[in-house]
């Protein structure tokens, strides 16, 4: 299994190829619609991360000492990070997660390209992803 | 006629760059950009100017007074009040309208009714509600029909001797719909019940006088009108405001201070406790000279010609949905296309140089009515250009392909 270090670094060398954020855009994009989807079920309320602008729900569960999550949003770049963020950090162990340092998000330049609110909410996402891999960590 | 050309170069921020691309910013309805006069005259009041208003004997009190008393003297002309102490600096309409709904908690009764609409902007609800659950009247919400104008027939309907008190917006934010406030103004007030108008959205487009309207409360901010942020206006009737219990106490709003018994002091003081935003309401004046010297009555013909320009192109784009069609509308379109997220749009277009907003504006009961979880806005003022719309609806098409 790739550690979360090794994924990262295949993430930024995956976006050095792009000469401007219309690739990036596009590419997060298709990302987006690749997202595999949550299942109806955990589209509830406890799983929503809210912000001003998109709507997320992130549902996460163990299977075999790892966490896996699955998550959807109402706008596609919002899914597009998320795929991003969930390729990194799904199917790792929950210590792993918890102690996670994810430079890349900065080296990729996603942080930059996203305004302050909306960094926010990314922000807002993984401390959901963190909390979740908290909680089950400890069952 | 207007001299567009000239007009924008009086406002520095259109001259600079977003993300490489020429600005083009029709985020208006959220704040307008500050022609330079406004700028300097901010500059000049702390270069030149600055003391403490309404308190101090020497020089300096005595020309900052002057200057922020002007300020009150240019409203009160703008907006045709009758007396100058009908105008209270706020700091904004927000505060206006807290300022209003906490005199009521005190005023209203168990079963006493506040009207307010579908349309308005939390800020004109959430006070409202808080001040329903403390004084346990009733909150009655005007429906809006499928065009984003108010259903009247249910406000009339509303309309009994417990109405106490009507707030209802000018314009829309979200829908950009002219409301008839007049004839709200008369109905309400023919049941006996006092009127509150959030003309936020109003103030720089539309001429006001409050003697021939007839609200007993107008309300709006600085901000949206060229000027400063963090001041706005409040106007009320002479004897509705003297009715109204002080908002909140400190300095400058007090007759005599005893701990027997405290006495406030005469209109406007009553309501201005503290030290105010003297630099932005001196400044303020600039912005209001601007919007004078241009005349409202051309600002508004060329707002209106803007609007019908920006509605025929946008419903080009295939798919696009305009929300707010009343007939008698300002210049705000808000519009979704498909089922993309308007949050999606308003990335990809800001990356092009052009700001619009996305989301749900303030407005969230407009969102659950229409089922929506947003829309993208074009909100206009009277430096945008037929080109900047080419150029923003080219954007939103170049979007549409990304994200479809």
């Amino acid at each position: 299994m790739e550690t979360i270090k090794e994924i990262q670094e295949e993430i930024i060398e995956d976006f050095e190829i792009f000469d401007d954020w219309m690739q990036k855009y596009e590419f997060l994009i298709d990302l987006g619609k690749e997202l595999p989807q949550i299942e109806e079920q955990y589209k509830i309320e406890d799983n929503l991360i809210k912000g001003c602008q998109s709507r997320v729900w992130l549902h996460a569960e163990e299977k075999n000492g790892s966490i896996v999550y699955s998550a959807d949003s109402d706008a596609i770049m919002t899914k597009g990070i998320i795929a991003i963020l969930l390729r990194v950090l799904s199917n790792q162990k929950s210590e792993d997660i918890i102690n996670a340092d994810l430079s890349f998000i900065d080296e990729i330049g996603l942080k930059e390209q996203l305004s302050a609110t909306r960094a926010n909410g990314l922000v807002s996402m993984i401390k959901k992803i963190k909390l979740f891999a908290l909680a089950l960590g400890k069952r | 006629m207007l001299d567009i050309i000239k007009i924008r170069s009086k406002f520095p921020i259109l001259s600079r760059k977003v993300n490489g691309q020429d600005l083009v910013y029709f985020d208006n309805g959220a704040t307008t950009q500050k022609p330079q006069v406004v700028i300097d005259a901010e500059a000049n009041y702390y270069a030149n100017e600055n003391s403490n208003v309404h308190r101090g004997v020497h020089f300096l009190s005595g020309l900052a007074t002057d200057k922020f008393e002007e300020t009150r003297n240019t409203i009160q002309k703008f907006i045709g009040a009758k007396h100058k102490h009908e105008i209270i600096f706020t700091k904004g309409t927000t505060d206006a309208i807290n300022l209003v709904a906490n005199g009521f908690r005190t005023l209203l009764n168990k079963g006493d009714e506040v009207i307010i609409s579908e349309m308005e902007h939390h800020s004109n609800i959430v006070p409202w509600q808080m001040c329903c659950e403390q004084s346990g009247a009733t909150l009655k919400v005007i429906p809006l029909l499928n065009n984003g104008s108010l259903d009247m027939i249910a406000f009339e309907n509303f309309l009994t001797e417990n109405t106490k008190l009507v707030s209802v917006s000018h314009i829309s934010n979200t829908l950009g719909t002219i409301n008839p406030i007049k004839e709200i103004i008369e109905k309400a007030q023919a049941v006996g019940a006092k009127v509150m108008i959030d003309g936020a959205q109003a103030a720089a487009h539309i001429s006001l006088n409050m003697q021939s309207l007839g609200a007993d409360y107008y309300c709006f901010s600085a901000h949206k009108l060229y000027g400063p942020t963090g001041v706005g206006i409040l106007y009320g009737k002479e004897d509705v405001l003297n009715e109204l219990p002080p908002y909140q106490g400190g300095g400058e709003m007090i007759k005599e201070v005893s701990f027997k018994k405290t006495t406030y002091a005469c209109l406007p003081h009553k309501f201005e406790a503290g030290t105010p935003n003297i630099a932005g309401v001196v400044a303020f004046k600039s912005a209001i000279d601007f919007i004078n010297e241009l005349g409202l009555s051309n600002i508004a013909k060329y707002e209106e010609e803007l609007l019908q320009y920006a509605t025929e192109e946008v419903l080009k784009i295939e798919g696009l949905k305009i929300y707010g069609t009343a007939k008698n509308k300002s210049g705000i379109i808000s519009f979704n296309i498909n089922e993309l997220h308007p949050y999606d749009i308003g990335v990809i277009v800001d990356k092009l140089g052009i700001a619009i907003r996305t989301g749900h504006h303030c407005t969230q009961p407009i969102m659950e009515r229409f089922n929506i979880p947003g829309t993208a806005r074009i909100s206009l003022a009277v430096y945008n250009t037929k080109e900047e719309i080419d150029i923003c609806i080219n954007a939103i098409i170049k979007a549409k392909q990304m994200l479809s």
